[in-house]
């Protein structure tokens, strides 16, 4: 089932009492396609859940269309539209056995869709079996892990087999190793059922891992689509570039001139195509090579070894923050008491952006 | 670990000091008193001990009828209270506008003075040469005979007192029941509201269960509290319970120490021991039911 936003807006009235609203969700237009799963991905406040709301039902939009293929599902009640939701904090009902949380919302349905006692067990048991928690269908919630209470709320919403899956930052409340596990378990669960999924992260490292498509968000505006690594390497913006990588990408105060590329007083790249102009340089970690003659000179402030790559922590005066990150490859050395290091850079991975606007600026290195 | 156990001890003292003499020592007494026969608290004598004192109580129609009372007015109130406290308190969980002046009103028989209490429900309800109260009024208007509620026949007595329990118990029950309905998860609801739950199927799968303890609580000491009444029995109908045919067993107590037929502690002790007796088994059997139905 792909899902269609079309100009989707969400209007809070805001609390003071002028009458002001505070917009969560700014003219969303964009298509999930069929089978798909995608990582709606922004900070926090940025309107990434009271989107997943809009979709499932329990806020009403301001204005604009949801479609769920064909269905205009706009004005349906939640549930009409056949969504599962994953809470956050999985608000699975404490009183109830993880048998009778996967069954609930079974016995809601009325009428002809009302299955018998048998096909409701039966079905029960298929989404514990997905969701591998067939053993623990007699405990309560209070008597699971986390990860283990993550899996029974994945199968309360896949029992109906809703037409779209929504994940709430599902991974949010799981310790670092279970997240990692979880993550390539919902990845799984959702190739194995081909359920439309969206899902809401604040971590961009979750998101890329394994959703289809990446939609970046920031104050309720949509800043881009794509594939995580198109994403990654074709940033549309400065913020779109600060947002996805670890470590984060290096800005720089830099201009251009001539056409050439300076960052403080150091000349890095010749381009073409950028007038002169002051310019925010992004630089990923990974476009840093070592060289004795490199064009940008950095103050050495440590080198931590990884193993198979190795950090390296500098300062330069024109670095929007107080210390660059480069990843560097293990073939390189780093003599760790000298006072300087000297960098080349990768072209394609600089990127430009507008002072003012921080929208990206193409250019093409010569 | 010993030589801190004496200060641990020490801070409990105080505490145990007067609870051993003000409950423990007394309660103790009540037990030794109900088995000695014909104690005198003032010349501290007594001419034999056994079960007699508890044979005459049981034996005692003002007893009899004052146990009858009292369970009438437990198994009434007990249930409505707690019910009716529950509409409301559902009902003003779902309302945004007027909720806190609401929230005042029902809580404001909580904070009146008894008497003051008591005295409008003498306006509701007492016959005086003037008039029949408003009850009677109401009653009369929609063309009904008039009942005396004070001093009239024993269904309208137990009807005023009733009424009158129900109303002085209600703004707690709703004070804790509106306070657990709000500590209830939104999330919850929504995930519901999802999977397409019917409000009927919320209210008794979701809402009951999350505030079972809370009701729990409001029933054992509902049951508790209406096994005690007796202040509020004086109220309405005077000080003279037995001749008005409504006393209930606190009132049987204290009048068989103190009333103008006083003067038989060892009497009040085994009828506060037969009290003593029913609550606790009551309790323990509450307890029992709350075991399959009660989540915490």
């Amino acid at each position: 089932m792909k899902v269609v936003l079309d100009h989707l807006t969400k209007k809070f009235p805001s609390r003071n009492k002028k009458g002001d609203t505070v917009t969560a969700v700014s003219d969303f237009c964009f298509e999930v396609p069929d089978g798909s799963l995608i990582g709606l991905l922004g900070p926090s406040g940025c309107g990434k859940s009271t989107a997943l709301n809009l979709i499932c039902g329990l806020e009403k939009p301001t204005s604009g269309r949801i479609f769920f293929g064909d269905d205009d599902v706009t004005n349906l009640p939640p549930e009409n539209r056949g969504v599962g939701l994953v809470f956050q904090n999985y608000a699975l009902y404490p009183h109830l056995t993880v048998r009778q949380n996967i069954l609930f919302p079974l016995q809601n349905l009325k009428g002809k869709d009302r299955l018998s006692k048998a096909e409701m067990l039966k079905k029960a048991d298929e989404a514990a079996k997905l969701v591998q928690i067939e053993q623990l269908m007699d405990r309560k919630p209070s008597e699971m892990s986390g990860g283990q209470q993550q899996r029974v709320a994945i199968a309360r919403a896949l029992v109906k087999l809703p037409r779209v899956l929504l994940l709430d930052e599902p991974l949010s409340n799981l310790d670092a190793r279970l997240r990692l596990q979880t993550r390539e378990e919902i990845r799984r669960i959702q190739r194995d059922t081909g359920i439309t999924t969206i899902f809401v992260t604040h971590d961009q490292e979750e998101a890329m891992s394994i959703s289809d498509l990446i939609v970046v968000m920031k104050a309720g505006v949509i800043q881009q689509i794509g594939k995580p690594q198109e994403v990654y390497d074709d940033p549309a913006n400065l913020f779109v570039a600060k947002f996805l990588g670890t470590p984060p990408i290096n800005v720089f105060e830099g201009r251009v001139a001539g056409g050439k590329l300076f960052l403080g007083e150091d000349e890095v790249l010749r381009i073409t195509g950028v007038d002169d102009q002051a310019v925010w340089v992004g630089v990923r970690p990974e476009g840093f090579i070592p060289q004795e003659a490199g064009p940008l000179g950095c103050s050495l402030a440590g080198v931590e070894v990884m193993g198979r790559d190795t950090s390296v922590v500098s300062t330069h005066p024109a670095a929007e923050s107080v210390s660059i990150r480069s990843i560097i490859t293990a073939e390189h050395r780093i003599d760790r008491d000298a006072e300087t290091v000297r960098f080349a850079l990768k072209p394609n991975k600089v990127f430009l952006f507008r002072r003012d606007s921080e929208e990206r600026i193409p250019f093409e290195a010569v | 670990m010993e030589n801190k156990n004496w200060k641990a001890w020490l801070y409990l003292l105080p505490a145990i000091a007067f609870l051993g003499v003000f409950m423990v020592y007394p309660l103790a007494d009540v037990l030794v008193y109900s088995f000695e026969e014909g104690y005198n608290s003032a010349s501290q004598t007594f001419f034999g001990t056994g079960l007699y004192n508890y044979s005459y109580v049981l034996h005692d129609p003002y007893f009899l009828q004052a146990v009858k009372n009292t369970f009438i007015l437990v198994i009434i109130t007990v249930p409505v209270s707690t019910g009716i406290a529950l509409l409301i308190s559902l009902g003003l969980n779902s309302i945004r506008q007027l909720r806190e002046l609401y929230q005042t009103v029902f809580f404001l028989p909580y904070v009146t003075n008894t008497l003051a209490v008591g005295l409008v429900f003498m306006i509701l309800f007492k016959k005086t040469p003037y008039s029949d109260g408003m009850v009677n009024l109401l009653i009369n208007w929609f063309g009904g005979e008039s009942v005396d509620f004070i001093d009239g026949p024993y269904w309208a007595k137990m009807f005023v007192m009733c009424f009158y329990t129900v109303w002085v118990v209600m703004p707690f029950k709703i004070l804790i029941l509106t306070s657990a309905l709000a500590s209830v998860r939104q999330d919850y609801y929504n995930a519901a509201k999802i999977d397409g739950t019917s409000k009927w199927r919320i209210f008794t799968r979701i809402t009951l269960p999350m505030i079972s303890p809370m009701i729990f609580y409001l029933i054992i000491t509902g049951f508790i509290g209406a096994f005690k009444a007796y202040s509020d029995e004086v109220a309405l109908f005077g000080t003279d319970l037995n001749a008005a045919g409504m006393n209930t067993i606190v009132g049987y107590v204290y009048d068989m120490l103190y009333g103008d037929s006083g003067g038989y502690p060892s009497y009040a002790s085994a009828a506060a021991l037969i009290l003593f007796a029913i609550v606790f088994t009551i309790t323990v059997i509450n307890l029992l039911i709350s075991r399959k139905n009660v989540h915490y």
